[in-house]
């Protein structure tokens, strides 16, 4: 497992600190989340417990609100995160396509993360890049005006 | 200070960085320092000038010169040749495809030519991140008009007869929503910027907030003394890195001007503004679900009335408006009512914004007048469609909108008479399609989105969204049956009628409308087995044609799963059982001979 996802004291501590910057938590849950998965870059079901407690919610709750948004993971992203552009605009100029050849070239699905760790697939709506479609983001990296033969060499850049 | 004699504008929008155009900002600065001229030379990092598919874009003042497609290594010739010699580096014009002449002043291209900016008046103009460029050109001054001149009733008279509706989706009058929101009483009222921008090919919310941060403040704060509310929350999705960190700072900037905080320009108004995120739910856009995720809640909706108005955050009195309607606010208390409602349509006044993408050839931005006619739009400021094609259909309204055809192009654009075409305005998407676009999978594609953003709290949206799209899959995988036709509209009918939010009850629409324009589509999926935009991987075979191949191998190398065969300078053949008709081999082949059909 890569550092970002270890589930350290440090990182806890970092997290409690944040909480307490906050003066009344009523209403503030999603905020800490986001904090949350900045620091462990996902949510497992430790941290949901602990932000429970602390908020002084039920885990629950808190389960119940990770799992309705979708920009709040459960599962470790790899090292690499290929996400794709699934915008409409995106869509229309052949991102079907790319996405077949990313799984293809890493051989796990949308939402996944390979075995090794390296690679995870993200679905994201419209990155604000229409000129470009299809885009495709990895890491903060962005590729545009993509073609599907040009999948492998993109992919071989970070093996 | 220095005196800058030229101003170099670089688009800092996220189209334009994702094409490196720091790199070129911080080149030319480089080259600039080199020549001595880093004086008398200003570097702006602008929002989006809304000329996306040429990006990324510089701009050269005062001549205007407009250069397109600018990579980082063309930085030193562009301050060489043009800032030194004054030559103008003809390679990065603009070619006008018609003329095929070279276009260098932004005013004289079609694609500005019919526009007109109000909302994105300071839009790849001011620096953003400049709280002064935004107050030299007016900025903050609609809101000392306000404070200092009008009553509350007099503010709320002004926007009622500018005619501006909403520009979420909804258009509802904004005005009219002020008032409501100024008529019940409380301790406490809330104005809520709503910058979900949900419909996933659109980006103009994003690019205001971007490109002109302050336009946004300035008209939340405008609208908390037209309904007597202290604080402003805009609500915004977290995927917007770059539009958080520029609002936030204008937030700062506005305080620190106390331009926002208490007694703001000494007038005894408070009002301030903070930032909630989004957490990437579409239905978080509906008004109600937003504030519930607000609260710190699961995004679901609420039946309405209550409205916000009377019963919103907190259960106070809020009033929630849309990005782009309040980009509109500070313009019309400036310019006047009248001003504003003489543009535009009968019933829909002003200017919308548009994301225009797809099959087009000027992706882009754009902002025009209501009442401006499709074929305006897609032919005359679009560029026509790309790559020569034919225009087969374009999108509006995102999930909740429609398919209109080519029988439509001569419509003008307003809020009704897109809604009597059988799509909407929403929120500004325009999506262009062309004749290698199956409706059929089109339509699936969004009941396949909003399937999945159904919040699932009521039936016939979490069930019905997903029998659709299950229909529609069958249809694209050439199992389709004419009873399936007819189990489609009746469905859409139900969750129309019965679901709880404007979620559900819009879903249906890419449904409805593509069943009604492109019927015969629908039937050849179904009863030939074909899909005749060549789109349905299950309906359609690549083949090679004995009479072109010249046999130069290079589809049996492209190919990713290895099933073509044959010798060099032999006929090749496609494994049909292999194929997983990815269309590699056709793209590759220079000689025409690999078909689908
Ligand atoms: C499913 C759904 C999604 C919506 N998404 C958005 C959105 O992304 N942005 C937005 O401004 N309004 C959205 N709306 C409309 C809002 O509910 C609300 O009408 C709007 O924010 C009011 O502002 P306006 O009057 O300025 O348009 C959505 C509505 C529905 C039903
Ligand atoms: S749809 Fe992909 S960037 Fe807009």
């Amino acid at each position: 497992m890569s550092v970002k996802t270890d589930l350290t004291e440090t990182k806890f501590n970092e997290l409690e600190a944040y909480m307490e910057t906050i003066p009344v938590k009523k209403g503030e849950l999603i905020r800490v989340l986001h904090k949350a998965q900045g620091i462990f870059g996902y949510l497992p079901e430790e941290v949901q417990k602990y932000v429970a407690k602390k908020m002084n919610v039920s885990t629950a709750k808190v389960f119940g609100v990770v799992s309705f948004y979708s920009y709040f993971t459960m599962k470790p992203k790899g090292e690499h995160d290929i996400a794709i552009c699934l915008g409409t605009a995106c869509y229309v100029r052949g991102a079907e396509k790319i996405l077949d050849a990313i799984k293809r070239e890493t051989g796990i699905e949308v939402g996944e993360t390979s075995a090794d760790g390296k690679f995870s697939i993200t679905g994201l709506r419209c990155v604000g890049a229409c000129g470009l479609a299809p885009v495709v983001m990895v890491n903060d990296k962005v590729y545009g005006r993509l073609t599907a033969d040009m999948i492998k060499g993109i992919i071989d850049n970070y093996r | 200070m220095a005196n800058y004699n030229t101003h170099v504008l670089v688009c800092g929008g996220t189209g334009c960085i994702s094409a490196e155009s720091d790199l070129i900002i911080e080149n030319i600065e480089k080259q600039l320092v080199e020549e001595g001229m880093a004086d008398s030379v200003q570097v702006l990092k602008t929002g989006c000038f809304g000329f996306c598919e040429k990006g990324p874009i510089v701009k050269i003042l005062p001549d205007n010169t407009f250069y397109v497609q600018v990579t980082p290594d063309d930085a030193t010739e562009l301050v060489k040749e043009h800032i030194v010699k004054g030559r103008k580096v003809e390679r990065l014009l603009f070619t006008d495809p018609e003329t095929k002449e070279k276009v260098s002043d932004s005013k004289n291209m079609d694609f500005y030519k019919k526009q007109l900016r109000i909302a994105l008046r300071n839009c790849g103009i001011i620096d953003p991140d400049k709280i002064e460029d935004y107050i030299a050109r007016d900025g903050y001054s609609a809101l000392g008009k306000v404070l200092t001149e009008m009553t509350q009733d007099e503010l709320i008279d002004i926007m009622k007869a500018s005619g501006l509706r909403g520009r979420g989706g909804g258009g509802f009058p904004t005005g009219l929503k002020w008032n409501f929101a100024k008529g019940y009483a409380s301790d406490q009222k809330y104005v809520i910027c709503n910058a979900d921008e949900g419909d996933p090919g659109a980006f103009m919310d994003r690019s205001i907030l971007e490109g002109d941060p302050h336009s946004i403040v300035e008209a939340m704060a405008i609208n908390g003394y037209a309904i007597g509310a202290t604080i402003g929350k805009v609500y915004i999705r977290a995927e917007y890195p770059l539009a958080i960190k520029r609002l936030e700072k204008a937030i700062d900037d506005a305080r620190e001007y106390g331009l926002l905080g208490e007694d703001i320009m000494g007038t005894g108004f408070n009002f301030d503004i903070d930032l909630t995120y989004g957490a990437g739910a579409f239905v978080c856009g509906e008004e109600t679900a937003l504030i519930h995720s607000m609260e710190g809640e699961r995004g679901e909706p609420t039946t309405k009335p209550p409205f916000p108005a009377e019963s919103g955050y907190w259960g106070k009195p809020t009033n929630v408006n849309n990005v782009e309607t309040f980009a509109n606010v500070p313009v019309i208390i400036l310019k006047g009512a009248d001003w504003f409602a003489s543009i535009g349509s009968e019933k829909s006044k002003g200017t919308k914004v548009f994301a225009l993408a797809g099959k087009i050839n000027n992706v882009g931005l754009i902002e025009v007048p209501m009442g401006t006619t499709l074929r305006e739009v897609i032919y005359d400021i679009g560029g026509g469609i790309k790559d020569g094609k034919k225009f087969k259909s374009v999108q509006t309204g995102g999930p909740s909108g429609g398919c209109l055809t080519a029988k439509d192009l001569d419509t003008p654009i307003d809020y009704d008479n897109l809604i009597a075409k059988g799509s909407m305005m929403g929120s500004g998407g325009m999506i262009v399609m062309d004749e290698d676009d199956c409706m059929v999978s089109v339509a699936k594609f969004y009941l396949q989105f909003t399937e999945e953003e159904s919040c699932g709290k009521c039936t016939p949206c979490r069930v019905g969204t997903k029998r659709l799209s299950e229909l529609l899959e069958l249809i694209t995988e050439g199992k389709g049956e004419m009873k399936h036709l007819d189990e489609l509209k009746h469905l859409s009918r139900v969750i129309k009628d019965t679901a709880l939010c404007g979620l559900g009850q819009t879903a249906p629409n890419p449904v409805l409308s593509t069943m009604e324009a492109f019927a015969d589509e629908y039937l050849a999926h179904i009863k030939d087995g074909k899909c005749p935009a060549g789109q349905c991987k299950n309906l359609l075979e690549y083949k090679v044609l004995e009479d072109k191949c010249i046999g130069c191998t290079a589809c049996a190398r492209v190919c990713p799963v290895n099933c073509i065969s044959g010798e060099v300078k032999k006929l090749h053949v496609i494994d049909q059982s292999a194929c997983i008709k990815c269309g590699a081999c056709m793209d590759k082949c220079k000689f025409d001979a690999i078909i689908k059909q």
